[in-house]
């Protein structure tokens, strides 16, 4: 009897554990292998064979299609550089140079990687378009309300995730430091 | 009382193959991965355009607004596949995906360093059956081996700013995938 309890025990226990370590696994996305600057993180062994079976499975539940290697490279930020979470009733502002890529996107989505409605539909900001001070460097700010210069509206959602592409970069392919740099700066200006 | 940590030892053993065996089972059982997501949009071996992804509906989640996007899902089974997409103004870039999304290959406009991309895709098989002349005389020709008999191209032009969006979905427009025909 205490057998048949044991066992019943043992496999419901691995069951639980084992399906919950998964699940959280893929919906953190959790993978090997990735690249921090500041507040960006990405995963440049997610675009080529050498994907990791963590990032192959968070993928294959999403849906998604990661950045090829050849391509570029993508880069996520859930917080801003000191730590904040991205609110979308606060303001932040990215503020740099342009990092070394022949192009580059940044794209506002909701942590699921959906657009976010606004009314001027405007989700992000391509390096040809981004107005620059004449030194070169560009300043977007991303937050509820109309700004002067480069807004990207957040729709006041709750929770919002910036991903900074880069094509054809050097970046992510060869470096396994941080120092290829720099990527722009993101800091929080207030909250309404 | 002395078996339980034995037990639960046990269980933490299993709960570790469990993890493992439904991390590394995932990609097959994933109904809504991007392949099964396109079926229903993409013929097989065709070029087709996809809808720019807006507010309210996406093919793909985390798809970059700025491109005009067309996919072109293959299927090895009946031959080789031949593919041409002519570059846009700004940036294009083709990425091949295995059935299971894994990025096997990528490429874009610069490397390809011509007009128009143009590739061969084969599976390792169809590449060893090639008759050797042929790969001489085409030694100019781009061969990518795909591990998996079917796939996706996706195809991607950049439009710098929205307004060249209808520019960046017109290149894509001429791009072109289909079998060739077996060798007499």
């Amino acid at each position: 009897m205490r057998l048949f309890f044991g066992s019943c025990f043992t496999l419901l226990l691995a069951a639980v554990i084992g399906l919950g370590a998964t699940w959280l696994t893929l919906t953190r996305g959790v993978a090997f292998g990735s690249l921090t600057i500041s507040g960006w993180t990405a995963w440049p062994k997610s675009g080529s064979v050498d994907i990791d079976p963590y990032a192959r499975a968070t993928i294959a539940r999403t849906g998604e299609l990661p950045i090829g290697t050849g391509d570029g490279v993508a880069f996520y930020a859930h917080t801003d550089d000191a730590g904040n979470s991205f609110d979308g009733r606060c303001t932040f502002v990215i503020s740099g140079m342009s990092p070394a890529a022949r192009y580059w996107t940044v794209t506002l989505y909701d942590p699921e990687g959906r657009l976010v409605a606004n009314t001027i539909g405007r989700h992000g900001f391509t390096s040809a378009e981004v107005v620059r001070d004449a030194g070169g460097r560009f300043a977007i700010n991303v937050g509820p309300r109309a700004r002067p210069g480069n807004w990207l509206p957040s729709g006041g959602i709750e929770n919002f995730v910036l991903v900074w592409r880069l094509y054809d970069t050097p970046i992510g392919v060869a470096s396994r430091t941080t120092k290829e740099g720099p990527m722009p700066a993101v800091v929080r200006k207030g909250c309404a | 009382m002395i078996r339980v940590p034995l037990w639960i030892l046990g269980a933490l053993l299993l709960a570790g193959i469990v993890h493992l065996s439904t991390v590394l089972a995932m990609p097959q059982a994933a109904t809504q991965d991007a392949y099964s997501r396109l079926a229903p949009l993409a013929p097989v071996n065709t070029v087709v355009p996809l809808a720019p992804p807006t507010a309210q509906a996406a093919t793909m989640p985390f798809m970059d607004p700025a491109f005009a996007v067309a996919v072109c899902r293959y299927d090895l089974s009946s031959g080789a596949l031949k593919l041409n997409a002519p570059v846009s103004l700004a940036y294009t870039s083709v990425t091949f995906y295995t059935r299971n999304s894994v990025a096997y290959y990528a490429i874009n406009d610069r490397a390809a360093g011509r007009r128009a991309i143009e590739l061969d895709l084969m599976t390792a098989e169809q590449h060893a059956e090639m008759p050797e002349e042929e790969d001489v005389t085409a030694a100019d020709r781009l061969i990518i081996e795909s591990p998996t008999t079917t796939g996706l191209i996706v195809l991607r032009a950049l439009a710098p700013e929205p307004g060249l969006m209808a520019m960046a979905r017109r290149a894509l427009a001429g791009a072109q995938c289909r079998i060739e025909q077996a060798q007499q």
